[in-house]
């Protein structure tokens, strides 16, 4: 049904110039759903970054007296932990420790993986073969197994998880990046750009980044919801951060034993960490139909 | 001649990111046992046209106006119940791609016996019989083999001829038929268009065949409806159409055919490019690449001169022609 | 004259070396095979794609290719482009080995391509100027004569640089990107252009802008064409000479009136009687050939279209013919009937009506 359709609608000249990337924006900013996403996303960026300058209370200072008080407490808005802090503060502090180590796993898994998906899909062959094996070795091993095993190894620290997640995403970022650019490889005008003399390196950045960028930027956003999730899980087994740095994961682990005191109380960093993954999720989402354009 | 198919005065409009006016006050008919082709280039409306007819248009993203009568019954005004009905016992399609129009994990034989089974309610061995009756019909050689062959286990003649054997299974009226040689190599297009030709009469079926090819239309056409931005320009005959058309565009598509051109002379052409469809027309949509444009042309809307003999041209210059003098 | 109008950044023509009478490419039994898979217990097989194909372009002729699909005809254009690695066979390039005397990266300079589909063989993130600028940067252009250049090319093939240049290829008609991957290969200068069903995909009042445009090229930039389609009155319109292709071979070759009006080949005869009739009163009443072009797996031994040939004998099946000239000015065919003295019972007849 749509072939008809876009042939239709090929047929009309465009009078307004849009590059490609100008289109995806104005797509995105018609969908409400990412649009929210992107704004509570940028909300809670903000508040972390800016978190010394928005007189909270200080999140490593508690109080014997005033431990799990319920969420409404004057002074405590969102109320107070097992150890008397106040939650909001340590909510709002936790994000910065959260974000760094749910986001920069990706952000390095993304750089590593695209470089080694885009030349084992354009070179193919052997090499292909022996990235795209080694590659098949570390997705033999659930991601969450993996994680731990890694980061027990290498004992724990936030820098010692953000290298395990890394090595947890770039299989993964690997094979869809290699996927994508396989498809690429193959349409004509990567032909042409070979038949006009062009070397590998010149065709891969001028004309492979650019059309296999955007699919795996979209999976890999999606997967900071995932690592977010996977940080917070090493920092419950203490394999993460470790007390009394205020992070989700950890206030999560710590808060569990008040589940039957104050239940929603314990649960605040869960929900950060739910709103979190699941607006990285939407809006991940949000980009792969707006990058849908179809021709 | 009791007219089968009698579309009033269409337009359908794709509504979303941008509205396209596909198809803009298109009225003709067809009768029985007769083969209409609808001609155009790509962007004409001409595949939207047939689509219309079998309520084939996504739903949501369409807004079809005006009416459809076919064998007559309302076809707009169907429901989902009578339209599944309809699409194969009265009306039946083929597309110019098998390989897609053909479910890739049943084999023939089942597909087709599945259709009669659900139109006509025969049991599993009449359907069957059907199945390979209608192989041979299209001429499939060793049709009892071919039976239990999936689609990708045939060439791409094979697999079209099984896709008309699947639509004519349950002997519809009408046969809809987009591109069905297209993607046909030379040699195997020729074979598909003499079989439909043949099927065509030994049924005594009525057929729309789109085409882009006038070559094709020539083969297999009685009457020809040439489409241009999503209306028809003009009416008649194969021969009226092929030896004196009226209207400028098909004259200067039948000019700027390669067909006898002589090596190192120039060939004729149409200048520009069809008309984008964002906005319903308010003149005639040819004028801006026609030579014989007047100010008239653009201003209204060319009316649809019939020049008799059933004959109809949207032009002014059909004006001067008088009706019944041809 | 095409000096003069090009700007002083242009890339160096590539210098004509053999002269005139010098063939621009020479083609020596040019052969691709690719091997299929079999599964665990069938043995492996090859699809023949080009075999033992040879044949020469004069400079500024045009000489067309036609056959039907899985005939070899574009796997015969990627492997003269060197898109693709040839299992045997020689391309001379005015009389240069490619490799010895020619680099690889000269000869594409000299030798360019236009791909069938205009959309899939244009980058959709790069601007039309960019995707024409691209390959004279490549030689070492910097970018704003390239851009330069980008822009006075798409002037030369209709298509208004300050409208087009910053568009990208989503933007514009299939018949207007078609422009554009013309005005891409013109870039850098080529003396051969290989034109793969590039006309194809368009409509036809599209088609013969098209057409017209690749004639004025032709005739400025002193151009020759290599122009491969499955359409008998393009390649008639266009082409001096025509090579017609079955499944991997060349089974007649020749000045296209020649073959067109006294085709040697059974099935050259075929193509040219499955073409659709022009006239309502003439219709084609029988098909000339039956069945589908068989597949290029394996392909039967002897002669290829023995399979679908109406005057077949055993002897076509027990060895293949090979191109034989027939009147002297280079009007050949692959076919025992053709051949005289062949042994074929209609071969003298047929030497006759050739």
């Amino acid at each position: 049904m749509t072939v008809i359709t876009e042939s239709v609608l090929q047929a009309a000249p465009v009078t307004k110039t849009r590059g490609y990337w100008g289109t995806v924006g104005r797509r995105i900013l018609r969908d409400k759903v990412s649009l929210i996403c992107a704004c509570v996303l940028i909300a809670i960026f903000l508040s972390a970054l800016f978190a010394p300058w928005l007189g909270l209370a200080d999140p490593y200072q508690g109080s014997m007296i005033r431990r799990l008080r319920p969420i409404g407490t004057p002074n405590y808005p969102l109320g107070s932990d097992e150890l008397g802090r106040d939650m909001l503060a340590r909510l709002i502090y936790g994000g910065r420790l959260s974000l760094i180590i749910g986001i920069l796993p990706v952000v390095f898994a993304f750089m590593i993986g695209t470089v080694l998906g885009i030349v084992a899909g354009y070179v193919g062959g052997k090499l292909n073969t022996a990235i795209m094996r080694t590659v098949d070795v570390f997705f033999a091993f659930p991601s969450v197994l993996l994680a731990i095993a890694i980061s027990g190894a290498l004992g724990a620290g936030i820098v010692n998880s953000i290298v395990s997640l890394t090595i947890v995403f770039v299989p993964q970022i690997t094979r869809v990046a290699e996927s994508v650019t396989t498809g690429v490889r193959n349409m004509d005008f990567v032909d042409a750009a070979r038949a006009s003399g062009a070397g590998a390196l010149t065709i891969m950045r001028v004309h492979i980044l650019g059309n296999v960028l955007g699919p795996i930027f979209v999976y890999s956003t999606g997967l900071i919801s995932v690592s977010m999730i996977l940080a917070a899980g090493l920092s419950f087994l203490g394999l993460g951060t470790k007390p009394p740095e205020p992070e989700w994961g950890l206030m999560l682990n710590t808060l569990r034993t008040a589940i039957y005191v104050n239940p929603w109380v314990a649960a605040l960093p869960g929900v950060m960490i739910f709103a979190v993954s699941i607006c990285f999720n939407l809006l991940s989402d949000g980009l792969r139909s707006a990058m849908d354009i179809r021709e | 001649m009791t007219k089968l198919v009698e579309v009033e005065n269409l337009n359908v409009r794709f509504t979303g990111e941008r509205t396209v006016h596909a198809i803009n006050g298109v009225s003709f008919s067809l009768g029985e046992g007769e083969v209409l082709g609808l001609l155009g280039e790509s962007g004409s409306g001409k595949s939207v046209t047939l689509r219309a007819l079998m309520r084939l248009l996504p739903k949501k993203r369409t807004v079809i106006n005006g009416s459809i009568r076919v064998a007559g019954r309302d076809v707009l005004a169907l429901d989902d119940d009578e339209l599944s009905m309809f699409r194969g016992a009265t009306v039946s399609m083929i597309f110019q791609e098998p390989a897609l129009a053909l479910d890739p994990v049943y084999t023939i034989g089942q597909q087709i016996s599945e259709a009669v089974i659900r139109h006509e309610g025969k049991s599993q061995r009449e359907a069957t019989a059907r199945a390979l009756e209608m192989l041979e019909v299209v001429r499939i050689p060793s049709a009892k083999r071919r039976l239990d062959a999936y689609p990708h286990e045939m060439s791409g003649g094979m697999r079209q001829r099984a896709m008309i054997a699947l639509a004519l299974a349950c002997k519809p009226k009408i046969l809809l038929a987009d591109e069905p040689t297209t993607a046909l190599d030379a040699t195997v297009q020729i074979q598909i268009l003499l079989l439909l030709r043949e099927l065509q009469r030994e049924f005594g079926m009525s057929v729309i065949f789109v085409t882009h090819d006038i070559g094709v239309a020539i083969e297999i056409c009685d009457r020809v409806a040439v489409m241009y931005a999503g209306q028809i320009v003009e009416t008649g005959t194969l021969r009226q159409i092929v030896r004196s058309p009226l209207h400028p565009y098909p004259r200067g598509l039948l000019a700027s055919t390669t067909h006898g051109a002589k090596r190192g002379q120039r060939l004729e052409t149409i200048p520009g490019t069809p008309p984008s469809l964002d906005k319903a027309p308010t003149g005639c949509s040819f004028a801006p690449r026609c030579a014989l444009a007047e100010a008239r042309c653009t201003e209204a809307l060319p009316p649809a001169i019939d020049v008799g003999d059933g004959r109809m041209a949207r032009c002014v210059l059909a004006e001067r022609i008088q009706p019944a003098s041809v | 004259m095409s000096e003069a109008t090009l700007p002083k950044a242009m890339l160096e023509r590539i210098e004509d070396f053999g002269g005139a009478a010098q063939p621009l490419l020479k083609v020596v039994g040019l052969t691709k095979h690719f091997p299929v898979r079999g599964g665990l217990l069938s043995k492996a097989r090859t699809v023949r794609a080009v075999d033992n194909v040879s044949f020469e372009i004069a400079k500024g002729e045009t000489v067309g290719i036609v056959g039907e699909s899985g005939c070899g005809k574009s796997t015969t254009a990627r492997l003269l482009m060197h898109l693709m690695t040839r299992d045997a066979g020689e391309i001379l390039y005015d009389g240069m080995q490619v490799g010895r005397a020619l680099s690889l990266r000269e000869l594409r300079r000299g030798m360019q391509m236009v791909f069938q589909d205009s959309y899939a063989s244009l980058n959709p993130r790069l601007t039309i100027e960019e995707s024409i600028a691209f390959g004279p940067k490549v030689h070492g252009m910097d970018d704003a004569p390239a851009r330069k250049l980008a822009r006075e090319l798409l002037d030369k093939v209709g298509l208004r640089p300050e409208t087009f240049a910053n568009r990208y290829p989503h933007e514009i008609s299939g018949g207007q990107r078609q422009r554009v991957n013309i005005a891409r290969a013109l870039a850098l200068s080529p003396r051969l252009v290989i034109l793969d069903e590039a006309v194809s995909a368009l409509d036809k009042s599209v088609e013969a802008q098209v057409l017209n445009l690749l004639a004025d090229l032709k005739s400025e930039f002193g151009l020759t064409y290599l122009f491969i389609s499955h359409d008998l009155n393009v390649v008639r319109y266009i082409s001096d000479r025509v090579l017609v292709m079955y499944l991997g071979e060349v089974v007649e070759l020749g000045p296209v009136d020649q073959v067109w009006d006294a085709p040697a080949h059974p099935y050259t005869r075929a193509l040219l009687a499955a073409m659709p009739a022009a006239d309502p009163d003439n219709r084609t009443e029988t098909p000339p050939i039956t069945g589908d072009p068989p597949n290029p797996i394996d392909p039967p031994p002897g002669c290829r279209f023995h399979t679908r040939c109406a005057s077949a004998e055993p002897m076509c099946s027990a060895a293949s013919p090979t191109l034989t000239d027939l009147d002297g000015a280079g009007h050949q065919a692959a076919c025992y009937m053709a051949i005289p003295g062949s042994g074929h019972s209609r071969a003298s007849a047929a030497e006759k009506a050739a």
